[in-house]
């Protein structure tokens, strides 16, 4: 299967969106709204719940159940203000020491003239900058495709994983193959230039693990993503904050693969 | 980590000197006049016919700013890789590396103004368009650890067309790398100052451009995350003329001032003079 197919099967609609996988990971949910700040930013659906035994914050990226939700939702592209709602809830788990489980899909940051002037490109900055100091673990799951800055803003966690079709790329292969070749039709080279399939983020360290799709068994698949998830979280909850920061720290700080003096580093 | 001494005695390969007088011509992209590059050294690449910012390449900058012979470079050897046998990749570098000298889009280091030390970075719009790969995510991180670890405060002087599309994912997590470097900077109380320069767009200001304690911009800078004609395509909406300028970053809360270039140096030696380096 090419890179292509896979972005056209995350693309497609009758794909169990956000807002399916919070449900089907998260029991005893409560939903939080608001970014204090300006909005709600439906797009971003978040609150708190529990993975199995563990209580957790949530933090999902929904595109949406029908056309008006769609709409209501940017088709799941975040405002700043939903990307400030993310971090209020994260800081918010901080303060309570439960972890939080992001769920990625969007086709990237909302590109509109109110994005912009509510600081858009702030706005994912911060989440990033404070992503990178929680002290409370983070994992992240690219359900669908994680879309450059505006899915990093959620991503910069302790492990990432990918589900089995998701992508994740700096650049939409759309907006790639019309800046590079002046050719939108092109998406299917520029997708496979690109790399962004799941294969290719482990192979980059970019994520840790793949998740097996399964729709038709679909309570069955999220049971198993569940029990990795919860594993992982017990192991990283077990960790000293400072070691906890230290080891994210590193999981960047190592990632560029580039020519020093002569000789290739990666 | 690499065990380091002194303030600029970390072992570098050296690259020549970090400022040539090599003389040149420079056009105003506005006015389209000539000018030699010593003229527009003096005039702090003001166009002297129309007024115009012409956009100022990396080592010229640091010239404007730093006190004389004060800048050493660090990590000059760094440079990027076509590790993905991305489409004309491999022939861009080339191209970047031919016309301007440098080995990448970015020049780190450290500096003195008005006699305080400084830690700096500049990027440099003339090497495909100073968007953010492996190298320059490197040589930013690096510069961060190191100004932590000498308790030296930061000035970024930024432009970027965003993240480089021709490293894939890899130049997406250099903005997390980044950033990381910064957090941590900021943890131990140290003054990072951001120099917003046009064109600073995408990924750039989606991360470091946007994570400073003192956010600075040029005058008339095009600043901003998405692209204009991609907004324009998505929501059909009219835009207004000053939309993604640095005027109209300020306007909405998102830069502390617009900084002329007459003004500079002095306001870099002042912010660090608030902030407490002594002079040396």
């Amino acid at each position: 299967m090419t890179a292509y197919d896979r972005l056209k099967i995350v693309r497609s609609s009758d794909r169990p969106q956000g807002h399916d996988f919070v449900e089907a990971l998260f029991t005893d949910r409560f939903e939080l709204c608001g970014d204090r700040r300006f909005a709600e930013d439906p797009a971003i659906m978040a609150g708190i719940g529990y993975l199995g035994d563990q209580v957790v914050t949530y933090i999902a990226i929904d595109k949406g159940k029908d056309l008006n939700d769609r709409m209501k939702k940017h088709f799941g592209c975040p405002l700043p203000e939903g990307y400030r709602k993310a971090l209020r809830l994260m800081k918010q788990a901080e303060k309570f020491h439960r972890p939080v489980v992001c769920l990625v899909d969007t086709l990237g940051a909302y590109p509109g003239a109110e994005g912009e002037e509510r600081g858009q490109g702030q706005a994912i900055a911060e989440n990033i900058l404070e992503m990178m100091g929680l002290r409370t673990p983070v994992l992240s799951v690219v359900i669908g495709e994680g879309g450059s800055g505006g899915a990093l803003a959620l991503a910069s966690a302790d492990r990432v994983y990918m589900l089995e079709n998701a992508v994740y790329s700096v650049i939409t292969p759309d907006g790639c193959a019309s800046i590079l070749w002046k050719d939108a039709s092109r998406v299917q080279d520029a997708a496979a230039c690109l790399h962004i399939t799941a294969q290719d983020m482990v192979d980059f360290g970019v994520a840790e693990d793949i998740f097996r799709e399964d729709f038709d068994r679909f309570d069955k698949m999220c049971g198993e993503i569940k029990t990795r998830l919860l594993c992982d979280l017990h192991a990283l909850c077990a960790m000293s904050v400072p070691r906890l920061l230290e080891e994210r720290y590193n999981r960047f700080r190592r990632i560029g693969i580039f020519e020093e003096n002569g000789s290739i580093r990666q | 980590m690499v065990k380091r001494f002194g303030l600029f005695s970390r072992r570098r390969v050296p690259r020549g000197v970090p400022f040539s007088d090599e003389e040149y011509e420079v056009t105003c992209s506005h006015c389209k006049k000539a000018f030699l590059r010593s003229v527009l050294l003096d005039s702090q690449f003001i166009c002297p016919e129309c007024g115009a910012y012409i956009r100022i390449p990396a080592r010229d900058r640091i010239r404007l700013i730093a006190d004389k012979d004060s800048f050493t470079e660090f990590d000059a050897g760094i440079t990027s890789v076509d590790f993905l046998g991305f489409p004309g990749y491999r022939e861009k570098l080339t191209k970047a590396k031919d016309a301007t000298g440098e080995l990448s889009a970015v020049v780190t280091g450290v500096m003195r103004v008005g006699g305080r030390p400084c830690a700096v970075y500049v990027m440099d719009s003339r090497f495909i368009m100073a968007s953010m790969g492996s190298a320059v995510g490197e040589k930013i991180t690096r510069l961060f650890e190191y100004a932590t670890e000498m308790r030296l405060p930061v000035l970024g002087v930024t432009c970027s067309g965003g993240a480089r599309m021709q490293e894939g994912i890899v130049s997406l997590m250099q903005m997390a790398k980044c950033s990381g470097a910064v957090k941590r900077h900021s943890e131990a109380g140290l003054l990072y100052c951001v120099l917003l320069t046009d064109p600073t767009t995408g990924g750039m200001t989606a991360s470091v451009a946007m994570e400073g304690d003192i956010t600075l911009a040029e005058p008339g800078a095009l600043v901003g995350f998405a692209g204009r004609r991609v907004i324009e395509q998505t929501t059909g909406a009219e835009l207004p003329k000053n939309f993604q300028t640095s005027e109209f970053l300020l306007e909405h809360g998102f830069a502390d001032a617009i900084l002329p270039r007459e003004k500079m140096r002095e306001t870099i030696a002042l912010l660090l003079r608030q902030h407490g380096k002594e002079a040396v």
